[in-house]
């Protein structure tokens, strides 16, 4: 199962954001996508998702061009949690949860008892088994996040990519969220690709760090090695110190501060 | 194991590959309006100058009473009942379908102009050509057709969008109402009331040479709705959550789009522009089963009994003068109240 971006060009209409991309997505891993606002890091997950067609390259699923291929089976292979999604008016959480299992099913074969246990798993390793009955409607922002979640574990794919996610929730369920995402990568074996602003997460969370900067790829690779003071400096244009993170022993990055200075 | 899914659900598995799972409710529901209908259907069998008592009607559908009412009930009446259900049904589909696609209560065929511009095509027909009853149902066709074809281009930028589909479509439908009123004050005065006759949209004077085309054409069209399966319900989550479930977006949506213009363009040509029906049974239908988003077949069901209701109405209000379907105001109604609840939100 491997996903790979080949010399892409990727953009809208007639802007082009990128240009001979290359990009071999480490199998089983949480790699994390950072970078600055308009960097394209959206861009390149949506081409990875086959959302976006390159103009030029391509993007190879187990070494075949991903365009090529039935649309239902690649929706078996990679799943995605798109940045915006609508919950239909009166869909409750299970119902949701079931679309996810549509690339399984035929004609004729709507809800096997594949479908019911790949529903069952996917809510329970979300935390919304309880929640199974209510409208979608009536959750709160984080719950509704974790449904949208197992709709896509429901689909059952050894690759999830997730558009950043953690977008609209507040801390707690960020964290929440990501600490779901690290635990099936490491129990399931998923490979897992996400956008991510915030870079104390993603050096937290992710063992692959890829950190984009005007369309291109500046840096990867294990976290620990890539998050320098100078990388943050180069691409954020943010001075700060790098320190370690107390919890996990992480990279931290402290931004510096020219007005707030408080002797301790 | 079994899933909660908050409302009752009935799974069927009869074999390792052939499984569904039914929400018990709008099952239920669908059976009562289809129900509903045939009562209303065989009612309207009984009544006009000719009366019938429903068992007498029964008898004579089933081939025996007297000749007379076999003649009345099969050879008259039928034809029309069996088109107010077809019809009712295939605009109850096609405003599932316009308005799942749209995201809006307001999708309909009316919304993108299908309508004004096959009463255009009705017109330049009558003026023109002739009003033969096929000729006017070509005029309604190519009218129609083109119109939405043109809306469909206007509002293609990168794919369509729901809401810049409904906004360019209310621009065209409006600028063709003040064509078609000119045409309307222009013209002869016998053309323009056979066109303005059309216009209203009835049921008046259809007999079984209709019921047979119409009957096979929705008849394929329901076909390829249900070879899309469940697709119609992904869509309503966002391009984005539909491709990643593995629905080629764009392909499916004009596909939709193209099913939903063919299932008006039926039905107007065939009974001229009865709107009402495709605006409401989808909303009416989803209030009654409380499904996720639009479903098709309670659509179905509501429009068939909606227009079956409807027609009788029209037949019957004023008998024995017959009104126009399309003065029966349900359509009216409704949509001052959806505008009204909209408003409030």
């Amino acid at each position: 199962m491997s996903l790979a971006a080949r010399d892409i060009t990727i953009g809208y209409d007639k802007k082009t954001i990128s240009e001979h991309l290359d990009l071999v997505v480490p199998e089983g891993r949480f790699t994390a996508i950072i970078g600055p606002n308009a960097c394209g890091k959206s861009t390149l997950l949506r081409a990875l998702s086959r959302l976006l067609k390159p103009s030029a390259g391509e993007v190879l699923l187990d070494g075949r061009d991903i365009h090529s291929r039935p649309a239902k089976e690649v929706a078996r292979r990679l799943g995605l949690l798109p940045q915006s999604s609508i919950a239909p008016d009166g869909i409750t959480v299970a119902e949701l949860v079931a679309r996810g299992r549509f690339p399984h099913q035929k004609l004729i074969r709507q809800w096997s008892v594949a479908d019911e246990t790949a529903v069952v798993a996917a809510m329970a390793a979300t935390g919304v088994t309880d929640l199974s009955g209510e409208l979608v409607d009536t959750l709160s922002g984080g719950q509704r996040q974790r449904v949208w979640v197992a709709m896509v574990l429901a689909q059952q794919t050894p690759i999830v990519l997730l558009d950043e996610p953690t977008t609209f929730l507040d801390i707690a369920h960020q964290i929440e969220l990501l600490e779901l995402c690290v635990r099936l990568n490491r129990e399931q074996g998923t490979t897992m690709v996400a956008v991510l602003h915030d870079l104390n997460q993603a050096a937290r969370y992710a063992d692959h760090l890829v950190v984009m900067k005007a369309g291109a790829i500046v840096a990867q690779g294990d976290p620990r090695e890539v998050m320098t003071a100078e990388l943050v400096a180069d691409v954020f244009a943010l001075g700060c110190r790098i320190i370690d993170d107390p919890e996990t022993h992480t990279p931290l990055v402290i931004p510096r501060s020219s007005v707030v200075q408080r002797v301790g | 194991m079994s899933v909660d899914f908050g409302r009752r659900v009935l799974v069927v598995r009869p074999h390792r590959n052939v499984s569904a799972r039914l929400s018990v409710r709008p099952a239920l529901v669908c059976l009562v309006l289809v129900l509903a209908a045939l009562a209303v259907g065989v009612l309207a069998l009984g009544t006009g100058e000719f009366t019938l008592t429903p068992s007498e009607v029964l008898r004579a559908l089933g081939g025996e009473g007297t000749r007379a009412a076999r003649l009345v009930v099969v050879e008259w009446r039928l034809p029309r009942v069996l088109l107010a259900l077809i019809i009712g049904a295939a605009l109850g589909l096609a405003g599932a379908v316009f308005q799942a696609i749209t995201r809006n209560p307001l999708g309909s065929p009316d919304v993108i102009g299908f309508s004004t511009g096959a009463y255009t095509g009705v017109l330049i027909v009558t003026v023109f050509v002739g009003n033969g009853y096929y000729l006017v149902a070509a005029g309604a066709l190519a009218g129609g057709l083109a119109t939405a074809f043109a809306v469909y281009l206007l509002a293609f930028r990168r794919g369509v969008q729901g809401f810049r589909l409904i906004i360019v479509g209310i621009a065209i439908s409006a600028m063709l109402s003040s064509a078609n009123q000119w045409f309307i004050i222009k013209v002869d005065l016998q053309a323009a009331f056979a066109a303005a006759i059309w216009g209203q949209g009835s049921l008046n004077g259809l007999g079984w040479s209709q019921v047979t085309p119409v009957a096979v054409t929705v008849g394929v069209l329901c076909l390829l709705l249900i070879g899309y399966g469940p697709r119609l319900s992904l869509l309503e989550m966002g391009e984005d959550a539909a491709a990643a479930l593995g629905v080629r977006v764009e392909r499916t949506r004009l596909a939709y789009l193209v099913i939903g213009v063919a299932l008006t363009a039926i039905a107007t040509a065939v009974a001229g522009p009865i709107s009402f029906v495709a605006l409401a049974a989808p909303q009416l239908a989803q209030r009654l089963t409380r499904t996720p988003g639009i479903a098709l077949v309670p659509s179905a069901a509501m429009g068939a009994f909606l227009l079956m209701i409807s027609d009788f109405l029209a037949q019957r209000a004023f008998a024995p003068t017959q009104l126009p379907v399309g003065v029966v105001s349900v359509g009216g109604i409704y949509f001052v109240w959806l505008l009204v609840r909209q408003a409030r939100r």
